[in-house]
């Protein structure tokens, strides 16, 4: 009760009028960096190895808590961690969580696997959180955000489709589920390379052998399982078409779950990573402020630009920090999460996200 | 009206000019490619200070008497780091490197009544792109003085040193309104319409420094409020002080050059560096003097290189001295006595028509700064 008033004072009007032009936050992180009113921030507490087998990237699961700021998330939704890794440099990176829901100011988990392809710092994010980081590293945390969510009234049965690390937001849901004690009927279908890389092993079996509406389907491809395809969805899921149905996880286990439901709206979905590519190739990308001019390969601006040598500013690369907004002066561009295209002159384009097509123009 | 009659600099061939740049372009890569922890903790350290001074200012307001000259001390420490080290540096972009949001030049805001919006574009944009070029670049006089044979006397200038007075003392009011572009809307040559938001901005901007120091802050010391009052007000002014004179010594001491429009037509890079580095001045001093100017004593490392972290540039600065060395160019520096009083000349001397012969060196040309230099 009284922090909460505390907090509602940090807040005030008259607060921030006071600590113009900085913001409170500016003077509170000075004593504590765990003090905000209105940033969040969180400390590690907990790091736990999920997957280490040998020759397979390592996936730790790590326990942040976060300011009293942290407004809580919903079951699939995602956030923003910043971390600074070294050089001074701090690096953002997106990251489902993996928790059941959580209220304010509750803690959070996510589950990382070390990626070797993220950018030149000196350490990526992801082998950062399962190499380096310890219990009492301070991290940045944006709130909760994201579509790819239950409805708040769950539908009689639903199916949950996830690859690989894709099973982060999935697995969110049927935690949530199984609190909120979901009386209908969960069928869940994973597919992981193999029984030794699968995240969240135990935690599944004992869902498995509790039973509880939950109908698993562990496929490990390496075992010779078989890929996702109607004929199989029908066998595990019949009638899946109409049944409301979540999927996540790469983008060739979307797009075969896609022409499975054939345009149906039940199905929703959360591209584990934006698709790399997939922009229409031809015609010249020019980099006005360096004077350089590439052909367009149809990649992101960002992969273009950085193919080209030059280092513009980014973040999570996937178009939600806005930290890679720059303008485009000219040309037509596709944005790969909406399919949306666009060419006003002058407009501020989120260059991770936005493919060229034919001619174009940004200031970099 | 070149340089050379100016300055008595050399003017540099066309390919000495592509070296010279190459030099320096070799500097900045350097630099850039050092950039790290260091850079990084320096800046969160001034931070961190600035933040003390400051609530070490607002709260000692609390002793009545004793507390007050300290407080007006530690609040005008405060918002001179706030705006010269922290917030001109953080501006230029040259933290941008370590994706921290709170030192980001895109959302940057400073403790002044300028908005850093008007300001980036006003400061970074026309004043670094077109440095001391008379008729471009409207820090040339802020269109208020006479600093420049360039600009056409007008009986107006006759109170260039008033007029110079009064900007100093209100800076931050000057520089807020100094992106209204005001001269030119009486020329005629800007639209009430292009001031709107820019005019929006600046109000907004006003009411919330205003707020603070004169109302909130004030009010919370309850009795003391009027000597609460009274110290905001100085604290601001001593700002205001400080930063007009630290600002004035980095382009209008003597021997400093400005350029037509013309001879910058389709200017290479080279020549632009040539431009930066002949068009500024630097103070020498100590190393708090240094940080206290948010190192824009060293003017012409910052306009050579605006995007790098300023505690770098004494450092480069030895290299650009030496550089200039073997390429004959002048390099302005002298204490900050020396090169306030180059300016205060300047200011007197522009109020007046020109003398009729113009062969006659200016006052305080080229052979005092080599003296200087030396
Ligand atoms: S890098 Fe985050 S939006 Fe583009």
């Amino acid at each position: 009760m009284a922090l909460d008033l505390g907090g509602r004072i940090l807040r005030s009007r008259t607060v921030a009028a006071l600590a113009s032009p900085h913001g409170i936050d500016r003077y509170l992180t000075q004593i504590n960096p765990m003090l905000a009113a209105h940033e969040v921030r969180a400390r590690i507490v907990d790091i736990h190895p999920e997957v280490s087998a040998p020759g397979a990237p390592r996936v730790a699961t790590v326990t942040l808590q976060p300011t009293s700021t942290w407004r809580g998330h919903r079951a699939g939704q995602h956030v923003s961690v910043g971390i600074d890794t070294g050089e001074g440099r701090r690096t953002t990176r997106v990251f489902t969580v993996s928790n059941t829901e959580s209220k304010p100011g509750d803690p959070l988990t996510i589950t990382v696997r070390a990626h070797d392809d993220e950018d030149a710092t000196p350490y990526s994010i992801s082998k950062y959180l399962t190499e380096r980081a310890t219990v009492g590293t301070l991290v940045h945390l944006s709130q909760a955000e994201g579509d790819f969510v239950l409805p708040h009234h769950v539908p009689e049965h639903i199916v949950l489709i996830s690859g690989g690390s894709g099973i982060t937001p999935v697995m969110s849901m049927l935690r949530s589920l199984q609190r909120r004690t979901h009386r209908g009927k969960v069928t869940f279908l994973h597919w992981a390379p193999s029984a030794e890389r699968q995240i969240y092993a135990e935690e599944l079996e004992e869902i498995r052998g509790q039973g509880h509406g939950v109908d698993l389907h562990i496929m490990h491809t390496a075992d010779g399982a078989p890929y996702l395809s109607p004929a199989l969805l029908e066998k595990l899921v019949p009638g899946y078409r109409d049944l409301p149905t979540w999927v996540c996880g790469p983008e060739s286990l979307i797009e075969a779950t896609q022409a499975a439901y054939d345009g149906t709206e039940s199905l929703h979905v959360e591209y584990f990573k934006p698709p790399r590519s997939g922009g229409v190739a031809g015609g010249e990308m020019t980099f006005s402020t360096t004077g350089k001019t590439v052909a367009n390969d149809g990649a992101t601006i960002l992969d273009q630009a950085e193919a080209a040598g030059l280092s513009p500013e980014h973040g999570c690369r996937m178009g939600i920090c806005f930290s890679c907004t720059a303008n485009k002066s000219s040309g037509l561009v596709r944005n790969v999460l909406t399919g949306e295209t666009s060419e006003l002159p002058d407009e501020q384009i989120r260059i991770c996200v936005s493919t060229p097509e034919g001619d174009c123009a940004v200031d970099l | 009206m070149t340089t050379v009659e100016k300055t008595g600099n050399r003017r540099l061939t066309a390919e000495e000019l592509e070296a010279f740049g190459a030099e320096m372009d070799v500097i900045r890569q350097r630099i850039v490619a050092d950039l790290g922890e260091d850079d990084a903790a320096y800046i969160y350290n001034i931070v961190k200070k600035q933040r003390a001074f400051e609530i070490a200012g607002r709260s000692l307001y609390y002793l009545p008497v004793i507390g007050w000259v300290p407080a007006v001390a530690c609040l005008s420490i405060s918002k001179i780091l706030d705006n010269m080290e922290i917030g001109h540096n953080v501006m230029h972009g040259q933290y941008d490197w370590m994706g921290d949001p709170d030192l980001n030049s895109r959302m940057f805001e400073w403790d002044t009544m300028a908005p850093s919006e008007n300001w980036k574009y006003g400061h970074n944009y026309m004043h670094h792109t077109f440095t001391n070029i008379v008729g471009k670049d409207r820090d040339v006089g802020y269109g208020i003085l006479r600093m420049d044979e360039d600009q056409e006397w007008r009986p107006y200038y006759l109170g260039n040193p008033i007029y110079a007075f009064l900007l100093m003392t209100f800076f931050e009011w000057g520089v807020a309104m100094h992106d209204l572009e005001v001269d030119e809307l009486v020329a005629g040559r800007r639209t009430w319409a292009e001031n709107k938001e820019i005019g929006a901005r600046i109000l907004r901007k006003v009411k919330e420094q205003t707020l603070k120091d004169y109302v909130l802050f004030p009010l919370l010391t309850g009795p003391l409020a009027p000597l609460t009052f009274a110290g905001n007000f100085t604290a601001n002014i001593i700002r205001n002080l400080w930063t007009f004179n630290i600002i004035f010594c980095g382009h209008f001491p003597a021997g400093v050059a400005s350029f037509s429009q013309e001879e910058c037509e389709d200017e290479t890079q080279g020549h632009w560096y040539y431009r930066q580095l002949l068009g500024s001045a630097n103070i020498t001093g100590g190393r708090l003097f240094h940080i206290m100017s948010g190192n824009l004593s060293y003017q012409i490392e910052h306009h050579l290189f605006p995007d790098l972290p300023a505690r770098r540039y004494p450092e480069i600065a030895e290299e650009v001295r030496e550089i200039c060395e073997r390429y004959d160019l002048a390099y302005n520096t002298g204490p900050l006595h020396k090169q306030l009083f180059g300016v205060f000349k300047k200011i007197c001397r522009f109020a007046l028509p020109d003398r009729k012969s113009s062969d006659a060196a200016p006052a305080g040309a080229a052979p005092a700064i080599e003296e200087v230099a030396a």
